[in-house]
């Protein structure tokens, strides 16, 4: 049983491979994080306009669906029948007016409420359920919701603290300037990777990888260390903000600085440089924000791409990454094109990003069989975990680990935070 | 005009062989010199959603991601074996541009011998023929059925 001792160092700055492969730790982690006080990520308000449309989704190993009631409210539920078990909407989306079990029939409101049961008092006075049997015990559980901007999340536990209080102000502030005007879906990716969910969520929050990892990145003068850029993060530094500035370096300091790298620094050109055109949209320059929440969704904007990545666990040694590819409502006809064009860079093809599915998958199988080795958590020092001015740093990382640590209760003495 | 199947065929079982051999360059030549290549995720297609996996909207930018395979991404060290099923003519305009079906399935093979099925979907494609005989790939749409890829999707399907 893993407990308070695992961690070698109070600072997080070096995480057992055994975090990454212990079946009851995995377990924990349901129960602590995804059933816990914890808000996710569920789908946007844009995915489901209307009446009646819903929408499955998940919260780490449970089924979710949320839906439009008939008064417009979004409601969320655990896609799970009172009576056997078994999953009641089968459907990925789509409109109904009721959620009906195709086991027996039981059927669900669109307020999760337990409408109709056949036979519930038998056939010919023999059979059906007692008539004392409560219809109003065995609706569907129900989730707690809440929106920023249209962007649904829920909670399983009653207790959690409210949702802008759980992002705090740095990251609310990130999310609805993203979603500032209404977004249209451009559509969906999916990626299944064989490896903890935890190192996925570790690679978001790595400023450090990025154009080490994504080599396209540098070797097209796209993104590079050099450039101004930073972490900021929450201030129980759960979540994080990777940010950088575009044009903010020049390609002689980049040469200079990769030097010795074993990365190619001579800048091939594309034939096709809108690919990789960054048009400014906001009042900064930011051309990357990749906003982790925890525990398992991201906003990234990498130059005008617009994605929600949702991280779902799959057992201790699966992980899928559901990408939701977005553009606004109101993009021109040529905007819309290129953010179609910037899709390139993203998801499991991503000129920019396929590489991850590779790296942590080699992080996974090498951790496996020595789970009392650790990994080193230590770029922009060890000790106090803090908001950085630079991309040398994976500081965030021991971020997310301190609040992993504080839910799943193996905290330990004198732990930085 | 008339369609020599036996030509549709080759095109496909070319298509194939040069993407398993890693002969990209070679690949390119099946295209036209006014081209698109789309993978999309069919769940994506069936619902009007614009948004691909892998969007080369001209030849410049096909050529690219082909340019940084070779040079800048990095992926799972694997073989691919393309086993491509029998094209099927849908429509046939008076220019003589073809649009054509063929189900395919990819497997990948890894260092240890460790084989899996990587995709299976559709390819539906417009060709043309050049100088009346040659078929070039004018439109490559790649419907994906496996829509969640296993791991990554660097080599072309």
């Amino acid at each position: 049983m893993i407990d308070a001792t695992i961690w070698p160092a109070r600072d997080y700055s070096r995480v057992p491979y055994r975090l990454y492969h212990d079946r009851e730790l995995y377990e924990r982690e349901q129960e602590r994080i995804f059933r816990g006080p914890v808000w996710h990520y569920l789908a946007l308000e844009a995915e489901i306009p209307e009446p009646g449309d819903f929408r499955a989704a998940r919260v780490g190993d449970t089924p979710v669906v949320v839906n439009r009631d008939r008064d417009g409210e979004i409601r969320a539920f655990v896609n799970r029948c009172a009576h056997r078990g078994a999953l009641v909407r089968r459907e990925l989306s789509g409109n109904a007016n009721e959620h009906i079990c195709i086991y027996h029939q039981w059927c669900y409101g669109l307020d999760g409420r337990l409408m109709a049961i056949p036979f519930r008092r038998g056939v010919r006075g023999k059979g059906g359920l007692d008539r004392d049997f409560d219809m109003g015990s065995h609706g569907l559980r129900p989730l707690r919701v809440a929106a920023v901007n249209g962007a649904i999340f829920g909670t399983l536990a009653q207790d959690a603290e409210p949702l802008d209080t759980f992002l705090g102000a740095t990251i609310l502030a990130e999310i609805s300037r993203v979603l500032h005007r209404p977004v249209r879906v451009l559509g969906y990716t999916r990626q299944r990777i064989r490896a903890n969910w935890k190192l996925y969520a570790e690679n978001t929050r790595d400023n450090y990888h990025a154009s080490l990892l994504h080599e396209f990145l540098v070797t097209f003068g796209l993104d590079r260390a050099t450039q101004v850029g930073g972490v900021r993060m929450d201030a129980r530094h759960r979540h994080n903000i990777t940010w950088a500035e575009a044009d903010s370096d020049t390609a002689e300091a980049a040469r200079s600085a990769y030097n010795g790298a074993n990365i190619r620094n001579d800048y091939l050109t594309l034939r096709a440089p809108e690919l990789v055109e960054f048009r400014r949209e906001r009042e900064d320059n930011l051309s990357l924000i990749i906003t982790s929440i925890f525990p398992s969704v991201v906003f990234a904007v990498i130059s005008n791409s617009l994605a929600i990545r949702q991280i779902r666990p799959r057992g201790v040694d699966e992980v899928e990454v559901h990408q939701t590819l977005l553009g606004y409502e109101d993009d021109t006809p040529d905007m819309a094109l290129h953010r179609l064009h910037q899709a390139n860079l993203v998801g499991p093809a991503g000129l920019v990003s396929m590489e991850d599915g590779e790296a942590i998958e080699l992080a996974h199988r090498a951790s496996r069989p020595d789970r009392d080795r650790t990994t080193v958590i230590e770029l922009g020092g060890a000790g106090v975990i803090s908001d950085r001015d630079y991309r040398v740093n994976d500081v965030p990382l021991r971020g997310f680990w301190s609040y992993y640590a504080e839910l799943l209760g193996i905290e330990p003495p004198d732990a930085v935070r | 005009m008339t369609i020599d199947p036996l030509a549709l065929v080759a095109l496909f079982a070319e298509y194939g062989a040069l993407l398993d051999a890693g002969r990209y360059d070679d690949w390119l030549t099946l295209f036209a010199a006014e081209c698109r290549y789309t993978i999309m995720p069919r769940e994506n297609y069936e619902r009007g959603l614009p948004a691909a996996l892998i969007f080369c909207d001209g030849r410049a930018m096909l050529e690219d991601r082909v340019q940084a395979l070779r040079e800048a991404n990095k992926y799972n060290i694997h073989s691919d074996r393309h086993v491509i099923g029998l094209p099927r003519i849908v429509a046939e305009r008076a220019d003589g541009a073809l649009s054509v079906e063929a189900p395919f399935a990819v497997f990948q093979t890894d260092q240890e011998g460790e084989t899996r099925l990587f995709a299976t979907g559709l390819y539906r494609n417009r060709l043309t023929a050049r100088g009346g005989s040659e078929l070039r790939i004018a439109e490559a749409l790649v419907l994906l059925d496996t829509a969640a890829v296993p791991t990554l999707l660097a080599t072309p399907l």
